[in-house]
């Protein structure tokens, strides 16, 4: 098929459609074993030559050393590339991915630098650090490759602001509603348009355990109300009733898009902080190791 | 009533006004008169505040009423000022019912009662009064109406007011202010805002909403209308409700029926047309009456003004005055060779160029005023293969060469005088396909898309000289094979152009027909029935062809091909082209192989379907749904893949940090089918509907094929109401933003992506000075070396920028 106009002047244009794990054919997960066997190798035959695993120490320990320090310094600069939005040709996914292979490559390349050797100091605290910080990244790529599904599933195509406009217009109904109410009534109906969290805080949204939530309190206390005095207000109580039952599950559909969110973001709290401590620890590690020498 | 002024001038906006006032400055007897109760009611409906622009800016200005860009406020005060000094006589609330009588001796007849004689009119009334009709089914029943005249007489109905502009707010308001009329009221906005009505008006309708009055429902258009009821298309679906009236308030066009009763012609039938005007200056076709403004097609207040003034000096017997262009003119023309005056370039130009022939020396100015006149020495480049540009261009004296073969720059296709080249430009806006050069000395006139597309739907004979060159390109372009001009003429002679609409089919399968089909414009679906559902097997963008196999092989189709959106096909008779295989053995093998792969992708999928009916099953309903959401029409489009996307929105922070701190996508709105999502985004369209009514021309194709917006931008918001996917946003740039490390170091400034709108708000009072709200939308990272940062900062790859026919290919039934 002939187009009018021909082909693009192609820029770089990512067309391909693979995920960060898949990028380029597993790349970076080859690099990375690559990286991780030569390392190995390398350490065994080492080892073989004198009597005492190589520890830190050692020339093969400094090696070690220096390229597990210059891979923890570059995995950290990703939070510097993933805001920096320059012009030039860089993809993000191909720095993800290479971050997730390379990261995982450090359990091997930062052990062996060790030599099997820990105590209560400085250098292993600054390893311990390090592990956390993997384990917390091993916990993200686990979220990242299985929660989306859930994340768009959940939603469907309504969106965030959506989803808090039809609560709000719930409220508004209910307000509406509520005007032939007498005082208990009306109070019930003030505890759910006033009290309701929608969110709350992070652990909160994280275990989604909303017990307390003040609409299903309020509908609780509906439901126990005194018979209405009159069939005007037993008509509102009924349509109350409906309209809060309708917000309960407008409000359980966005806490769940929070509690999926709230994982997806959630282990970042522990891998960002972490890698700080790394930082400082590693500088520590290096300048007690050199001060010391 | 007894007094005969010497000019009636009807409306009041900048051509009208303008005119009134020159007639007043000259002592000529005359009239203003004007519908509503204030002066300029278009300009005075803008919303509070608005920037009003003066372009083109270099246009002098021969008026006696004051304009500068500012304000509107400004510019209002300025206009009842300068018409109050001006002694201008006007007479409000006198709206027009008819004009009868001819020059010397008409009447006009008003509608609050009483008539005005005068002997010449002057019509300028704009586009305003003449609404846009509702194109879905039913549309046309006896319950739609385009206005509303007493909101009070209506009650006890469910009433649906269409369109979010200031006119159907205040309609939908006017119709709840008594709640005792116990209407229910609907309102139908197309976009998800209320970009184009004054903001009082629109809080007001959000206030009315939240208090339950109203039920206001955005993103929505109707879609079917029944007595008693109407279907609408929200972003959820389709849903049916109660209404027994509908006010449907969408913009507008010239007001024909009206316009046309006085005795003036309009140039075509189509809805859109324009009044057609005669060679001696404004002059409708109807003696006696002059059309102006908006109405002659002008949108700009400067050209108003300036017909207004001109009109009038016209009519005071000043014939021999120069249009305010001349100078322009003039300096345009100047250092050509030939040393002809102004009006003999016109006519030169005019009579040489095929497709200006029929136009009139008022139009050959104003269509010059537009385009250029280009010398070329021979063998001079006029533009290079690959290069931007959508103008066209006509040869006026000399020839040129089409270098068709860019390997080999000595194989060329001759164009001679009076023809024209570039056509393809104006189909989509398109790069450059080839490289042309002046065989001789040559004189061409460039004309910009837009004024190719004017001068197209004013002057029919160009229309039809356009066409058909474009046909016959078009087919020597899709076949090649060398075939030439002269091959082709049998088989052009009983080609037929035709529109199809979305979904209608050129082709059933199992028809008995062989007619061979060119896809012009838009793109085709080709649909197979299979285990008794249609399963997709292709898509045909335009410029391929499609039914080829009857056509060779004489048996019946066996395939339905269809409309992915509105299309325009060049049907070929298969009767002088299967003689044209015969003579030609290379196109004969040529289509022949082309066939072979198709019906070899045909038989791939229906092999697969008996094994992986599912695989393939849900290659067709992903390709349906693309295609339901306006893909067919795409050229690239953003889609995300929802298995991988985590919601984190660095790809809008990506586009505002790109683009002057605003993002153009909205990842989360749009819809969803099978993991595949497609946000509020622009998909830069073969056909881009927001290029239809720009009237400074801003709007462009660039060289990677993205359609962008440049800085000649009005802020008319045209673009954003033509836009039928909502991607575009009118909105002024916030104040820069602090450097990224001051954020990162010191929490300066609201860090990444869009800044919240307090934060701009703020930002924007410190800096101080007025800035206008212009369009936005996104332009593909237009020379950013890496591609489009959506793109590039998506950490987990569900973002894709894709074409449709590279997306809607088999490989994804391979890849399943």
């Amino acid at each position: 098929m002939t187009q009018v106009g021909g082909q693009h002047t192609e820029r770089v244009r990512q067309r391909t459609h693979e995920g960060f794990l898949r990028h380029k054919s597993f790349l970076w997960a080859q690099v990375a074993t690559g990286l991780c066997v030569v390392v190995i190798a390398l350490y065994w035959w080492v080892a073989l030559q004198i009597n005492e695993p190589p520890s830190g120490g050692s020339w093969l320990g400094y090696l070690l050393g220096t390229i597990g320090a210059g891979l923890i310094v570059w995995l950290a600069c990703l939070g510097v590339r993933k805001r920096v939005i320059t012009a030039g040709h860089y993809s993000l996914k191909a720095w993800v991915s290479a971050h997730v292979y390379l990261g995982l490559s450090l359990v091997v390349i930062a052990t062996l630098h060790t030599g099997f050797q820990f105590g209560w100091n400085i250098h292993t605290l600054a390893y311990a650090l390090m592990m956390l910080v993997i384990a917390s990244g091993a916990l993200g790529i686990w979220a990242y490759a299985t929660l989306p599904e859930r994340l768009h599933g959940n939603r469907g195509e309504t969106t965030r602001k959506q989803m808090l406009d039809s609560i709000e217009s719930q409220d508004r109904q209910l307000h509406d509603l509520a005007q032939p109410l007498d005082r208990a009534g009306a109070s019930v109906v003030k505890l759910s348009i006033e009290e309701t969290e929608i969110g709350g805080g992070f652990w909160k949204r994280l275990t989604g355990s909303y017990d307390d939530c003040a609409n299903r309190r309020a509908l609780q206390r509906l439901r126990n109300l005194p018979a209405p005095a009159s069939a005007k207000q037993a008509e509102a109580l009924t349509r109350i009733e409906q309209v809060m039952q309708q917000k309960a599950e407008t409000l359980a559909l966005a806490r769940r898009q929070m509690q999926i969110t709230a994982v997806l973001e959630g282990w970042l709290f522990v891998h960002i902080p972490a890698t700080f401590a790394l930082l400082a620890a590693l500088t520590a590690h290096i300048v007690s190791v050199f001060t010391y020498w | 009533m007894s007094e005969v002024y010497k000019i009636a001038i009807v409306g009041s906006g900048p051509a009208g006004m303008s005119a009134a006032a020159h007639a007043a400055k000259k002592g000529l007897s005359h009239v203003l008169l004007e519908k509503t109760d204030h002066l300029s009611d278009t300009i005075y409906r803008y919303q509070k505040g608005k920037h009003v622009m003066a372009t083109p800016s270099v246009l002098v200005l021969r008026s006696d009423c004051e304009f500068d860009a500012g304000k509107r406020e400004k510019i209002l005060d300025q206009w009842n000022q300068d018409t109050a000094a001006a002694g201008v006589n006007v007479r409000f609330n006198a709206e027009v019912k008819a004009i009868t009588g001819d020059k010397g001796d008409f009447t006009l007849e008003l509608k609050s009662g009483g008539a005005v004689k005068a002997e010449n009119i002057i019509l300028a009334v704009g586009t305003q009064g003449n609404p846009n009709l509702m194109r879905c089914e039913g549309g046309n029943l006896a319950h739609v109406q385009y206005s509303l005249d007493d909101p009070g007489e209506y009650t006890d109905e469910h009433i649906t007011v269409i369109g979010g502009g200031d006119a159907g707010i205040e309609n939908a308001m006017g119709l709840i202010a008594d709640a005792a009329q116990n209407n229910t009221l609907t309102l139908l906005n197309r976009g998800a805002d209320f970009p184009t009505a004054k903001k009082p008006n629109v809080d007001a309708l959000l206030g009315a909403r939240d208090a339950g009055r109203i039920n206001v429902m955005v993103e929505t258009s109707a879609a079917l209308v029944e007595a008693g009821w109407i279907t609408v298309d929200t972003p959820q679906g389709q849903t049916r409700y109660k209404c027994d009236r509908i006010i449907a308030r969408m913009g507008a066009a010239p007001p024909r029926a009206f316009v046309e009763s006085a005795g003036v012609q309009f140039a075509s039938p189509d809805r859109s047309a324009f009044p057609t005007l005669t060679p001696t200056f404004e002059s409708s076709t109807k003696p006696g009456i002059y059309v102006i403004g908006a109405l002659a097609g002008y949108p700009l207040i400067k050209h108003c003004m300036n017909q207004g003034y001109d009109v009038v000096e016209f009519i005071g017997g000043n014939t021999s005055l120069d249009p305010a262009d001349e100078p322009l003119l003039q300096a345009k023309l100047a250092g050509l060779p030939g040393n002809r005056s102004v009006s003999q370039w016109l006519e030169f130009l005019r009579s040489h160029v095929e497709i200006l022939n029929g136009l009139s020396p008022l139009q050959m100015r104003e269509f010059l005023l537009d385009s250029a006149v280009r010398a070329y020495k021979a063998g001079e480049a006029i533009f290079e293969r690959n290069e931007p540009g959508s103008s066209l261009f006509g040869i006026a004296e000399g020839s040129v060469k089409v270098e068709v073969d860019p390997s080999n720059p000595n194989i060329t296709v001759p164009i001679g005088e009076s023809s024209i080249f570039g056509e393809v430009g104006l189909i989509s806006g398109r790069k450059r396909g080839a490289t042309i050069r002046a065989a001789e000395p040559t004189i061409c006139v460039e004309i910009p898309r837009m004024a190719a597309l004017k001068l197209m739907s004013q002057v029919p004979q160009a229309r039809d000289a356009v066409q058909r060159i474009t046909t016959e390109r078009q087919v020597l372009q899709i076949f090649k094979s060398g075939l030439t001009p002269s091959d082709i003429s049998e088989v052009l002679k009983g080609a037929e152009v035709t529109e199809v609409k979305p979904g209608e089919a050129i082709i059933n399968e199992g028809d008995i027909s062989d007619d061979l089909y060119i896809i012009r414009s838009g793109s085709m679906i080709v649909e197979k029935n299979l285990g008794g559902k249609p399963v997709f097997m292709s898509y045909v963008p335009a410029g391929s062809y499609s039914g080829e196999m009857a056509m060779i092989e004489r048996s019946p189709r066996v395939a339905t091909v269809k409309a992915a959106i509105r299309s325009q096909v060049v049907k070929l008779p298969a009767e002088p082209f299967r003689a044209l295989l015969a003579r030609k053995p290379e196109l004969a093998k040529r289509m022949t192989d082309e066939m072979r792969a198709r019906r070899e992708i045909n038989e791939f999928i229906e092999s697969q379907k008996e094994e992986f009916g599912g695989a393939v099953d849900m290659y067709s309903s992903v390709a349906n749904f693309l295609i339901k959401q306006g893909i067919g029409e795409a050229t690239d489009v953003l889609l995300i893949d929802e298995s991988l996307c985590v919601g984190c929105d660095n790809c809008e922070r990506a586009c505002a940090d790109s683009h002057d701190g605003l993002s153009r996508l909205n990842r989360e709105a749009g819809t969803t089918f099978a993991n595949i999502h497609v946000p509020t985004s622009c998909r830069h369209c073969e056909h881009p509907h927001c290029m239809s009514d720009c009237p400074p021309n801003a709007i462009r194709r660039g060289p990677d094929g993205e359609v962008f917006i440049n800085e000649t931008c009005i802020g008319c918001g045209n673009c954003q109401r033509a836009c039928p996917y909502g991607v575009i946003q009118m909105d002024k740039p916030p104040p820069k933003k602090p450097a990224l490390w001051e954020w990162m170091l010191f929490g300066r400034g609201p860090g990444p992506g869009q800044p919240s709108y307090e934060w701009r708000k703020k930002a924007a009072k410190a800096e101080g000075g007025e800035s206008p709200k212009l369009a936005i939308k996104c332009d593909m990272c237009s020379g950013k070396a890496g591609g489009p940062a959506c793109v590039r900062a998506c950490p987990t790859g569900a973002a894709i920028r894709v074409s449709p026919d590279a997306f809607l290919s088999v490989a994804r039934i391979e890849k399943a």
